[in-house]
């Protein structure tokens, strides 16, 4: 079991499992935040369960930010391991003529999503805690929608949360596909299922996106 | 043609190297490349340099000993050959050449641009092989019907040659798609079924003793690879490896 642990096959399976729930994740918080769009009383009804319900809070969000810990964390120590692999750098490396730039860069995109993710608990985890285990206030379940419209009032927070996408988007166009290639798939299902990753990298950072600036505009 | 070479001279294993500038006049488009290394070594003897230090031996493609980084990828700019089969008119005249060995800290340089890549050899070592009876009672190999399909993929992932060139492109150093090869080679066929799970178990666990890094799918050792080897072999190796790990 030891040996298992600590090898490169099953700390890249990690990696991507770690990953895919990060992107069941993504996909369940978009759904929830693009009602935001079209109706502040669903957005609100969404938003009060999952900062209500004993099961969201108590189990999955520990799971959830447990996951993220350990996709990051772990992401740095396969950098550091194979930075170190290398040894001596080559004085002229092509990478772009048999690799594309997303695939190479995963820790750039990555480190980017991280400082993102800084903000943006910042922005609304760190006073979702403060309002609900900190002063205690009393629920509003009509609050929601007005918090996450004041965020957006400010263009630079819209600029930095969409450059932010841009490079989620990057890691997943990457992430999907080589997650299951590091699972062990690799079969005829491979290229629908390189076009749904695709679909889903570009599509979902792309609402995401939109979420930010239609708040900006219409505020 | 007349090139600039820039080359990685190292007098040995532990002393320290650089990159050293050569001028070569007279090169013929139609030579190999390793002809034009011929060429400059010529001329660095008489003028009394040491030559340069590189490794060949069959010059057609097949034993996989040529090992140049050259402008940045293995086996230089073509695809699917190694560096002997590289012919001088994939350059022009006037250009500057870098060439540098294959880098990794499992293929340590043992001088110029020679490496020991006798960490394949430990991980082949490690379960690269079925173990047959050789006593005078072996099977006939065509008594036992193989699908087509399975046939070609064991025999496409037998092709590789351990050159090195997919640890010298990948941005981690990682021996990845020559392990994948190996077991895949074995996994694909009944004769290789008895040793499976040992092998694949074996094999990584020796790979990640020598201290290659992790893949992280970028495919640059497919692009790089002479002879085509597919990332469904690495595919196929983890399949194999956490089965094998269920299996206890």
């Amino acid at each position: 079991m030891s040996s298992l642990l600590s090898s490169t096959i099953f700390r890249k399976v990690t990696m991507a499992l770690s990953g895919l729930f990060l992107m069941v994740f993504l996909a369940q918080h978009f759904i929830i935040n693009i009602t935001s769009v079209f109706s502040a009383t669903i957005f609100n009804q969404f938003s009060h369960f999952m900062g209500t319900n004993a099961l969201v809070q108590f189990l999955l969000q520990p799971i959830l930010i447990g996951g993220v810990i350990f996709h990051f964390v772990l992401g740095f120590v396969l950098e550091l391991q194979n930075s170190s692999a290398r040894g001596i750098k080559y004085t002229v490396f092509k990478g772009n003529a048999n690799a594309s730039w997303v695939s190479r860069n995963m820790i750039i995109s990555g480190a980017t999503v991280l400082a993102f993710l800084a903000l943006h608990f910042y922005d609304f985890w760190v006073p979702e805690i403060n309002y609900k285990y900190i002063e205690f206030l009393p629920e509003d379940p009509k609050r929601y929608h007005e918090e996450l419209v004041h965020k957006f009032e400010d263009l630079g927070r819209v600029i930095i949360y969409v450059i932010s996408f841009f490079f989620l988007s990057l890691h997943l166009l990457h992430g999907f596909a080589s997650a299951f290639q590091s699972m062990g798939v690799n079969n005829k299902y491979t290229p629908a299922l390189k076009s749904f990753g695709k679909v889903y990298a570009i599509g979902i950072p792309l609402g995401f996106a939109f979420i930010a600036i239609f708040h900006f505009l219409n505020h | 043609m007349k090139l600039k070479l820039k080359i990685w001279r190292q007098e040995n294993a532990t002393a320290k190297g650089s990159m050293h500038t050569y001028s070569l006049d007279g090169v013929s488009p139609d030579m190999s490349f390793l002809e034009m290394m011929d060429m400059l070594n010529e001329q660095l003897m008489e003028q009394g340099i040491d030559p340069v230090a590189f490794d060949h031996d069959c010059r057609e493609g097949i034993c996989g000993a040529c090992s140049m980084f050259i402008n940045g990828e293995a086996h230089g700019p073509d695809r699917l050959i190694t560096t002997c089969q590289l012919h001088m008119r994939k350059f022009k005249d006037g250009d500057t050449i870098h060439i540098e060995p294959f880098r990794a800290k499992p293929f340590p340089v043992i001088k110029d641009l020679v490496v020991d890549r006798s960490s394949f050899d430990r991980i082949q070592h490690a379960g690269g092989f079925v173990s047959v009876n050789t006593s005078g009672n072996t099977q006939d190999a065509n008594a036992l019907p193989i699908e087509k399909e399975a046939a070609d993929k064991a025999f496409d992932a037998a092709s590789c040659i351990g050159c090195g060139a997919c640890v010298a492109s990948c941005k981690n150093a990682s021996a990845m798609l020559f392990v994948s090869a190996k077991v895949s080679q074995y996994a694909l066929l009944p004769q290789g079924q008895v040793e499976a799970t040992d092998r694949v178990m074996n094999m990584v666990k020796q790979m990640d003793e020598e201290g290659f890094g992790n893949c992280t799918n970028t495919g640059a050792c497919e692009v790089e690879c002479p002879k085509g080897i597919s990332l469904e072999n690495i595919a196929r190796m983890n399949r194999e490896y956490l089965t094998a790990n269920l299996k206890g």
